[in-house]
Parts: C-alpha cells; sequence; structure tokens
C-alpha cells in the first residue's frame, strides 16, 4: 500500500474507538432494562445504535481520512433513514388507523 | 516529472504514468470504491428488512418476547467487536510489511467470526427447540419466526460469506498474490458485517426481552 493510503492514527486510536463501542453495546443492553415505554426504548437504543455506527464508519472504516466519500455515504444514509420513516408511520395507520398515533 | 523520466526505451512506463494521472474517484482505488458501493447497496437491503420488521412489529398486537437471558447475545456482540479490532491490527500489520503477523490477525478474525456464527446456531437451536420456526411461533403470533430468522439469517449468511472471504483473501494474502489494499477491502466488507450487528441487536433481541 502506498503512504498516501494509509491510515492515519495508530493501534491506540483503534483500541480506544474499540473501548467506546463496547461500552455503547453495554450501554444498550442496559436499557434494555430501564422500565420505560417500547417506543422511548426503541429510541434510547437507537441513537446509541447510530452512534456506534458513526464511530465504525469514521474510525473502523476510515471514513474519517476520506471527505469526499464521508459526504457521499452521508448523504446517502440521510436519504435511506428518511426513506425509511414512510414505512414505520404506515404500520401506525394499519394498527390504529392514524399515521404516528399512540 | 520529465517526460524523459517517464519514457523507458521509448514507451512510458506504467508505473510513472499512473503517478502523472488524476486521483481516482474519492481518491480512493478502484477495488475499495467497488467495496464501498456494494456496502451502500447491502445497507438499504439490511434497512429494508429491518424496516419491514419494525413496520410488522408495530402492527402486530401479540408480539412476543420470547428471549430471557442477554449473555448468548453479549457474547456474539463482544465476540464481533473483537473480531473487527483484530481484523484493523491484521491491516495495520500488512501495511507495515509484517506479513505473517498480518496473516495471524486475519485468521483470528476469521476464527471469531466462526465462533460467532456458532453461537448464532446455537441460538437458532434454542429456539427451534421452544417450537419456533419459521412459519409457526407457540408464543404469538408467527409472523415473529419469520422476521426473526429472516433479518437474522440474512445477517448470518454475511458473516459465513466473510469467514469463507477472509479465509482466502489471508491464504493469497500470505502466498504473495494479494496486497495489503486487497486486506483492506475484505476488512470494510467485515467492519460493515459488524456495524449492521449494532443495529440487529436492539431492533431484533433487546426489544424483545423478557424481564
Amino acid at each position: 500500500m502506498s503512504a498516501s493510503n494509509t491510515p492515519n492514527g495508530g493501534a491506540g486510536r483503534d483500541v480506544a474507538v474499540y473501548v467506546c463501542l463496547l461500552i455503547l453495546a453495554a450501554i444498550q443492553f442496559v436499557i434494555s432494562y430501564q422500565n420505560i415505554s417500547a417506543s422511548s426504548m426503541f429510541a434510547r437504543m437507537f441513537i446509541v445504535a447510530i452512534i456506534e455506527g458513526a464511530l465504525a464508519l469514521l474510525f473502523f472504516m476510515h471514513l474519517w481520512e476520506n471527505r469526499g466519500l464521508r459526504w457521499f455515504v452521508l448523504i446517502f444514509s440521510i436519504a435511506t433513514t428518511l426513506g425509511m420513516q414512510y414505512g414505520w408511520t404506515d404500520s401506525y395507520r394499519q394498527l390504529l388507523g392514524v399515521p404516528w398515533a399512540h | 516529472m520529465s517526460q524523459a523520466d517517464l519514457s523507458i526505451h521509448g514507451q512510458v512506463s506504467r508505473t510513472a504514468a499512473t503517478e502523472v494521472m488524476a486521483a481516482p474517484a474519492f481518491s480512493i482505488p478502484a477495488k475499495k470504491m467497488a467495496m464501498w458501493l456494494f456496502i451502500i447497496a447491502d445497507t438499504a437491503t439490511f434497512a429494508g428488512c429491518l424496516v419491514a420488521y419494525g413496520f410488522i412489529r408495530n402492527g402486530t398486537p401479540d408480539w412476543p418476547r420470547p428471549f430471557h437471558s442477554i449473555t448468548n447475545v453479549a457474547i456474539m456482540t463482544f465476540v464481533l467487536l473483537t473480531s473487527s479490532l483484530t481484523m484493523l491490527m491484521g491491516i495495520r500489520s500488512a501495511q507495515k510489511g509484517e506479513k505473517s503477523g498480518a496473516f495471524r490477525c486475519v485468521m483470528f478474525t476469521a476464527l471469531l467470526g466462526a465462533v460467532f456464527a456458532l453461537l448464532h446456531i446455537r441460538e437458532w437451536l434454542e429456539l427451534i427447540d421452544k417450537g419456533v420456526t419459521i412459519f409457526h411461533n407457540p408464543f404469538g403470533t408467527p409472523l415473529f419466526g419469520a422476521a426473526f430468522f429472516s433479518v437474522t439469517g440474512l445477517h448470518l449468511l454475511h458473516v459465513t460469506g466473510g469467514v469463507i472471504a477472509l479465509v482466502a483473501v489471508g491464504i493469497r494474502y500470505m502466498g504473495g498474490r494479494y496486497t495489503a489494499d486487497d486486506l483492506e477491502v475484505t476488512g470494510l466488507y467485515w467492519h460493515f458485517v459488524d456495524l449492521v450487528w449494532m443495529f440487529v441487536v436492539p431492533l431484533i433481541y433487546l426489544l424483545n426481552m423478557s424481564h
């Protein structure tokens, strides 16, 4: 591999990100034991999962070092996430007759 | 670099010509770009599956909560996250030219992937023992079995494919046919499999725990 393609940051950063991911995964497990509604639980776990995913993308998959590709993936991710919302609203509509009903 | 430097016996050498070419799209090599495009397409597949799962779960009043313990899924998560770290270590070793170290790390990553797959199959067998199949579920709606086995099965298929790819690329890297770049491209796929698991765990397992 050429020097220009060698990812920045050392093994220390990899281990730090790995430890962060383990802690975030543990937080998800702790959330599952909280006495809250399923929708609140989902929201909290989903936020943690997005943070985990962002860390993995930026540091494990080296998007941090590639600005152009980072924007490409970010725009696609936002479009996918927004597109997913149609599925959720229609499931509420099927169950309760109104989108986003609780 | 002058034209004279580029010319070898009247022909421009391939290496020198590459140096004067424009950088590839997004400043990454074609193989890596191809893997990113695959990952983006596969993200859409998993997003579609998870949305379908969420749709069914939201729209089904008697959705079961068959999981009583987080131990197995916690171990699986730990194993998969650790495999991502060993993959990174392998790539860094390869970039430093430490061939045997890189090979060992990649093989250890494949081993962790195999352990994950075995733990996953054990989880499946436990559910099948309880009567949950793709068409049947004694705890409530049969849609649970269909959704659970489809989403986790798709992920398990990716893990199995990843293990095979890691072994194949690792052996070819050791034999000198593949380079550190090839290991890095395979690593991208492996990290993606890990990333998907971060969304599968809360949606499929943790939201269906019975405490």
